[in-house]
């Protein structure tokens, strides 16, 4: 009887994981088959298949010139949001800072903002800022680069100091017992102990750097085009597979940083 | 290798003061262990000689180097931690050769001392291993070489074996001791374990409440107590409260007149060591003889403890050796104890809070 009924219970836990999964994996399912298509209107069945969107994705300019955007503002946020995120994380960890929690609700807010609202607060602060001051903020690289290491700085907040709340600090002290001044202990002792979360932290911002919509709509300028705008501006005209040949090729790569980073660092353990 | 030297040291916290008016001088290569109850200031002491704590008065100098506002890593003191803090992320060689490799000493030249402290520790051949791949008393040995690699002036063991199990504990009591022996290293170590601290030090200095109360060799402590605390700490006693009625009686709360060789005067402790207790025949020649009731006894296969009351307010342990055919006191017996006169140290009484 409670046999039966232990069985009972695994058989549903399995179907709901499997349930999940599938509503997970389908649309990427679907993505991928359509990419392959030959006919320009996706209709079912296909009438065959062909590599033919690859190519028109690789020679649309749009594409390519927005792809090279997103990788630079991703890259140069990415490396921002470490350069100001880590620096915060150990100062929330070891120092008693007034206001600390709040600090560390701040710094993580820009995770759960909707993206059309923090692309309209940055919009209008933007515009103020280029009227105090006359220089050009709004469209400007420089713009898109500081709003997209906005969304950055929470990944690496939250999973540095997840690395740092499990780390013994006694070994920093055993560090400089034996001769390390402060920055040799932090280069050689404390860095190497947070390098899982420094890097699933610049993974993931870079991702949610790279993949930002909404918020880069009211911040990009004329010819400055991230590829997820590019993309917009595409299916506004057309819905041939280029748009599911463009994004096969983004998953892939995003998957390959996923499993090449996993390799290095369990991204299970550290998330 | 150096003398060590602390001179009035003193660590206020706010309200609290954790170290106060601490001086010991430690000769060089000698063993001295700071032993106390947890809280008492001893790890505190330690970690302001380590550096990683400044003291809020007083001074430190290590063979001729003051070295009281020196930061950690220009102290040249070998620390031992706790929980021994290696480097996970180093393997056994990388660890013990990291501390070379900050003294700007070449590659060439680290790798022989490396292997030198190893085989020191008795750890050779380990040296590609990841700390995580290492028993706990491996470990312990490699935080030892990592220490020693450095050749300190200094070695500081913060309860270096309290994460060992007993067996281990006993094997790495006696490797160190060999080691700093035969090093001539000027040691501190820091326990709360006394037989730990009995067997190892050359010197031992019990701490309690921020305060130094008495710095001696282990005959010293135990036969000549400072005071009321390190006579319970060290060893055990049986205290009698009362006061001195003249110089040379000390009268109990429960009104028993006994001789004894003090000579202060007012309210007081007299502390007695269970073994300089007889009963029975043997107690026939000894200066204070007062009869007394069995409450207790603990069969301890050598010895008997005997826990009995001689008045109301007076109880005393007793431990006396196990003769064969001889009749073991029970429960409810009336018997006879004695002591000599030099037997009951005498302690003013603290006041009471």
């Amino acid at each position: 009887m409670s046999a039966a009924r232990l069985s009972l219970g695994r058989l549903a836990l399995n179907g709901a994981a499997t349930l999940s999964l599938g509503f997970i994996l389908l649309p990427l399912f679907f993505v991928f088959w359509l990419a392959f298509f030959r006919q320009e209107i996706p209709s079912f069945p296909p009438e065959g298949y062909s590599l033919k969107w690859f190519q028109a994705a690789a020679n649309n300019k749009p594409f390519v010139d927005g792809f090279l955007l997103s990788l630079q503002v991703g890259v140069s946020a990415t490396l921002i949001g470490l350069v100001l995120g880590v620096p915060a994380s150990l100062a929330l960890m070891r120092h008693r800072i007034a206001l600390g929690p709040a600090i560390n609700t701040l710094l993580l807010l820009p995770l759960v903002m909707p993206g059309i609202v923090l692309g309209t607060s940055l919009y209008v602060f933007q515009i103020e800022t280029e009227i105090a001051t006359g220089l050009p903020v709004l469209g400007s690289a420089g713009g898109l680069v500081a709003a997209h290491s906005l969304v950055v700085i929470p990944w690496v907040v939250k999973l540095v100091t997840a690395s740092l709340a499990g780390f013994d600090r006694t070994i920093e002290e055993a560090a400089q017992n034996l001769g390390a001044g402060p920055w040799t202990t932090f280069r050689r002792v404390t860095l190497p102990s947070i390098r899982p979360g420094l890097v699933a932290g610049s993974l993931f911002g870079f991702v949610t750097s790279f993949g930002n919509l909404e918020m880069s709509l009211f911040l990009v300028g004329p010819g400055r085009t991230t590829l997820p705008i590019a993309i917009l501006q595409y299916l506004e005209w057309k819905i041939d597979p280029t748009v599911a040949a463009a994004s096969v090729i983004q998953i892939v790569l995003i998957g390959a940083a996923m499993i090449i980073t996993d390799r290095y660092v369990k991204l299970s353990r550290v998330v | 290798m150096a003398r060590l030297s602390i001179e009035h040291l003193r660590k206020v916290y706010g309200e609290f003061t954790a170290v106060d008016d601490c001086s010991i001088d430690i000769a060089d290569g000698e063993f001295l262990v700071l032993l106390g109850p947890s809280g008492c200031g001893k790890t505190t002491t330690l970690r302001m000689v380590a550096g990683f704590i400044q003291p809020t008065a007083g001074k430190i100098t290590i063979g001729e180097r003051d070295v009281t506002t020196l930061p950690p890593w220009k102290r040249n003191c070998g620390l031992v931690f706790q929980s021994y803090a290696l480097f996970p992320h180093m393997t056994v060689a990388e660890n013990v050769a990291f501390g070379l490799e900050m003294r700007k000493i070449a590659p060439a030249d680290r790798a022989p001392r490396v292997t030198e402290a190893l085989r020191l520790v008795r750890l050779t051949g380990l040296d590609e291993r990841y700390p995580r791949q290492l028993s706990g008393g491996q470990q312990q040995r490699v935080a030892l070489a990592r220490a020693l690699a450095i050749e300190p002036d200094v070695l500081l063991l913060d309860e270096p074996l309290s994460n060992l199990d007993a067996k281990l504990r006993q094997e790495v009591r006696v490797e160190i001791r060999d080691l700093q022996r035969k090093l001539g290293l000027t040691t501190i170590m820091v326990t709360h374990d006394q037989e730990e601290a009995l067997t190892m030090a050359d010197r031992l200095v019990v701490m309690e409440k921020g305060m130094v109360r008495q710095i001696g060799t282990q005959r010293e402590l135990y036969e000549k107590p400072a005071d009321r605390f390190v006579a319970g700490f060290i060893g055990r006693s049986a205290f009698l409260d009362g006061a001195m009625a003249e110089a040379g009686r000390f009268r109990s709360g429960g009104g028993l007149d006994i001789s004894c060789k003090a000579t202060a005067s007012g309210p007081a402790t007299l502390a007695l060591r269970p073994e300089r207790l007889a009963i029975g025949a043997d107690a026939e020649a000894c200066a204070n003889r007062f009869p007394a009731r069995v409450e207790h006894v603990s069969y301890l296969g050598a010895l008997l403890d005997i826990d009995v009351r001689l008045t109301e307010q007076d109880r005393i342990l007793l431990q006396v050796p196990n003769r064969p055919g001889a009749a073991e006191p029970k429960p409810g017996d009336m018997i006879t104890i004695g002591w000599a006169e030099d037997a009951g140290l005498v302690y003013p009484r603290e006041a009471k809070a």
